[in-house]
């Protein structure tokens, strides 16, 4: 049995950002970037599955970038995914979700796994659609928003509460193989330890090119998005009115706050 | 390709507050002779024609499906076909749990341009542009969508106003191509109580996120709570850690506090979804040690500091 655990490098802002000069996006050496916070949570899921199976489960982890995506990868190797596929070439630069997607699609279908996760959605981004979308590339059954997984290795379906809104559930059963994408606190996602890290640190990652998937040109890139940036800009926020002085000073106001609100209540 | 096409959204019999803040998205992007059509799926959609005939919309279009509920394989299917028949040039629909299980399959499957968590609309020479937020909406992201003929837009709720005014949209029916699908809903479960609180109730709230580091913390932040007369509650890492139960937080996938007026964060950075969910609120005080915090942009008065020496000095004062 295997689970393919589609993950992404995604990039935070530092404190002095500055958009690129052709305004479609920042410039690159000001990003900060990780394993999205989602796809911790999916890792671990598919690695919990195979700590719990008594037949062997490969959990491997695949990612869409350039070469610093391996340091992301290693993590996953680190957090015990077993085989890390790296697929990237410069006709991919300017993928959206939907392009990224077909990609993933592709790897999915070379490794043809019993289930995909992917996250809800990424924290930089927040598409929340590449998961799904790959699943329409498959033909595969899909949902979204799991917040918690049952499923058997072998089993013809798995059982999945999905998140609703208001704190309210609704359980499914669905057929595999299918994509899943995992909601945060389906789990509580492990550390990696030093010693795995640097097993992690000696595992190949396997890269691949879109080619290599039967993909050509027209797939990837501004040709296989669905969308294209046109504009990135730092937009004119709301600003809270910021209480100065000292601690007990803005302690004092707060506690103002806090009785004229309850002067005010009926 | 012309027309609005609206997929309403419906839950367990009730009309989501999403699906007439769509008519409302749809107005400025409708050109002369452009109808704006809502389409309801729902195993008796007859239901939702009286809240769904309201200013702006020209058509009510009821869709009868197989499943009472949400589905995927369902709703895929019968709006891709909605789609081909009526072949409009956008598509809107909520930004939400039901739409992230398939509008991305529908986008990939009929080729459409396709943006997610829109939360502004325009024509830019012509052209359909939608803007949403980039890089933990840090930044806004314009896009827009060449050689593409239909558009699906996914959009972000809680951000135009619905319309008041009722009206009298013509009716219609389209009946949905059969699907065999590929999952079985079952029940819903309703979250634990937990303890003995009802958060959509309270009207002041104390709420703590990441920002209290460690579960030892909690009880300090209970006892102040307690102190300034309110309820304690929680953004999604601290229920999810287990540190308090579900049903204290807040938030777009938690309990909606709807009654609350004064709502003070504590180390709560504000995630989307967070901040999504108490944009109502009259009074938001947040305090936190990062001055960059999202919250600060929906707070009405900012405390940048320690939320530990900010408590101490707070409790003194009750």
């Amino acid at each position: 049995m295997k689970i393919l655990v589609a993950v992404k490098q995604v990039a935070a802002l530092d404190e002095d950002f500055e958009i690129r000069g052709d305004g479609r996006d920042v410039e690159p050496d000001c990003l900060i970037r990780d394993l999205n916070e989602w796809d911790d949570f999916s890792l671990e899921e598919a690695v919990k599955i195979k700590e719990a199976a008594a037949e062997p489960v490969e959990v491997v982890a695949v990612s869409v970038g350039p070469e610093e995506v391996d340091e992301t990868l290693r993590k996953c190797l680190a957090k015990g995914a077993d085989r890390a596929v790296r697929i990237w070439d410069a006709a991919m630069e300017g993928s959206d979700s939907i392009a990224i997607a077909r990609v993933l699609a592709a790897a999915a279908r070379r490794e043809a796994p019993d289930l995909v996760f992917a996250g809800v959605q990424s924290s930089d981004q927040s598409f929340a659609s590449t998961g799904i979308a790959a699943a329409a590339f498959l033909g595969w059954p899909h949902a979204a928003v799991v917040s918690h997984l049952a499923y058997s290795p072998g089993a013809p379906t798995a059982v999945f509460r999905r998140e609703l809104e208001g704190g309210v559930l609704q359980e499914v059963e669905i057929r595999v193989p299918a994509v899943l994408t995992i909601q945060l606190g389906i789990n509580t996602p492990r550390y990696a330890s030093l010693r795995s890290i640097k097993q992690a640190a000696a595992k190949p990652i396997e890269v691949l090119s879109p080619a290599d998937l039967q993909l050509t040109a027209a797939d990837v890139g501004a040709a296989g998005s669905a969308s294209r940036v046109r504009r990135m800009y730092v937009p004119d926020k709301g600003r809270a009115q910021l209480i100065e002085g000292d601690t007990a000073q803005q302690a004092a106001r707060l506690a103002d706050i806090i009785r004229e609100f309850k002067g005010a209540a009926p | 390709m012309s027309g609005i096409l609206i997929i309403a959204e419906q839950r367990r019999g009730e009309l989501r507050p999403i699906s007439l803040e769509l008519v409302s998205a749809a107005q400025n992007l409708r050109r002369a002779g452009d109808q704006v059509s809502v389409a309801v799926l729902a195993a008796a959609p007859d239901r939702f024609i009286d809240p769904l005939s309201v200013a702006g919309v020209d058509e009510i279009v009821a869709v009868k499906v197989g499943l009472a509920e949400f589905d995927p394989d369902t709703f895929e299917s019968a709006v891709g076909a909605l789609v081909a028949a009526r072949t409009p040039e956008v598509v809107l629909m909520a930004h939400s749990v039901d739409s992230f299980g398939y509008a991305a399959a529908l986008a990939a499957r009929l080729g459409l341009g396709f943006a997610t968590d829109v939360f502004k609309t325009e024509r830019i020479d012509g052209e359909l542009v939608a803007t949403r937020g980039g890089y933990g909406q840090k930044v806004n992201v314009e896009v827009d969508f060449p050689g593409r003929t239909t558009v699906l837009l996914a959009i972000r709720g809680n951000v135009w106003k619905p319309p008041e005014e009722s009206a009298a949209p013509r009716i219609t029916a389209f009946d949905p191509p059969p699907v065999q699908s590929r999952a079985a809903p079952r029940e819903f479960i309703e979250l634990a109580a937990g303890d003995d609180i009802d958060m959509t109730g309270a009207e002041f709230i104390l709420s703590i996120g990441r920002g209290i580091g460690e579960e030892a913390n909690v009880p300090k932040f209970r006892e102040l709570a307690a102190a300034i007369g309110a309820e304690l509650g929680c953004s999604r890492p601290i229920a999810d850690a287990g540190w308090l139960p579900k049903s204290r937080q807040v938030g777009q996938s938690g309990k909606t506090a709807s009654a609350c007026k004064l709502y003070i964060a504590m180390g709560v950075s504000g995630a989307i979804q967070h901040l999504a969910g108490m944009k109502h609120v009259g009074t938001i005080v947040a305090v936190n040690s990062d001055a960059e915090a999202s919250i600060f942009s929906v707070a009405k008065y900012g405390i940048v500091g320690d939320i530990f020496e900010i408590a101490d000095e707070l409790r003194q004062h009750f």
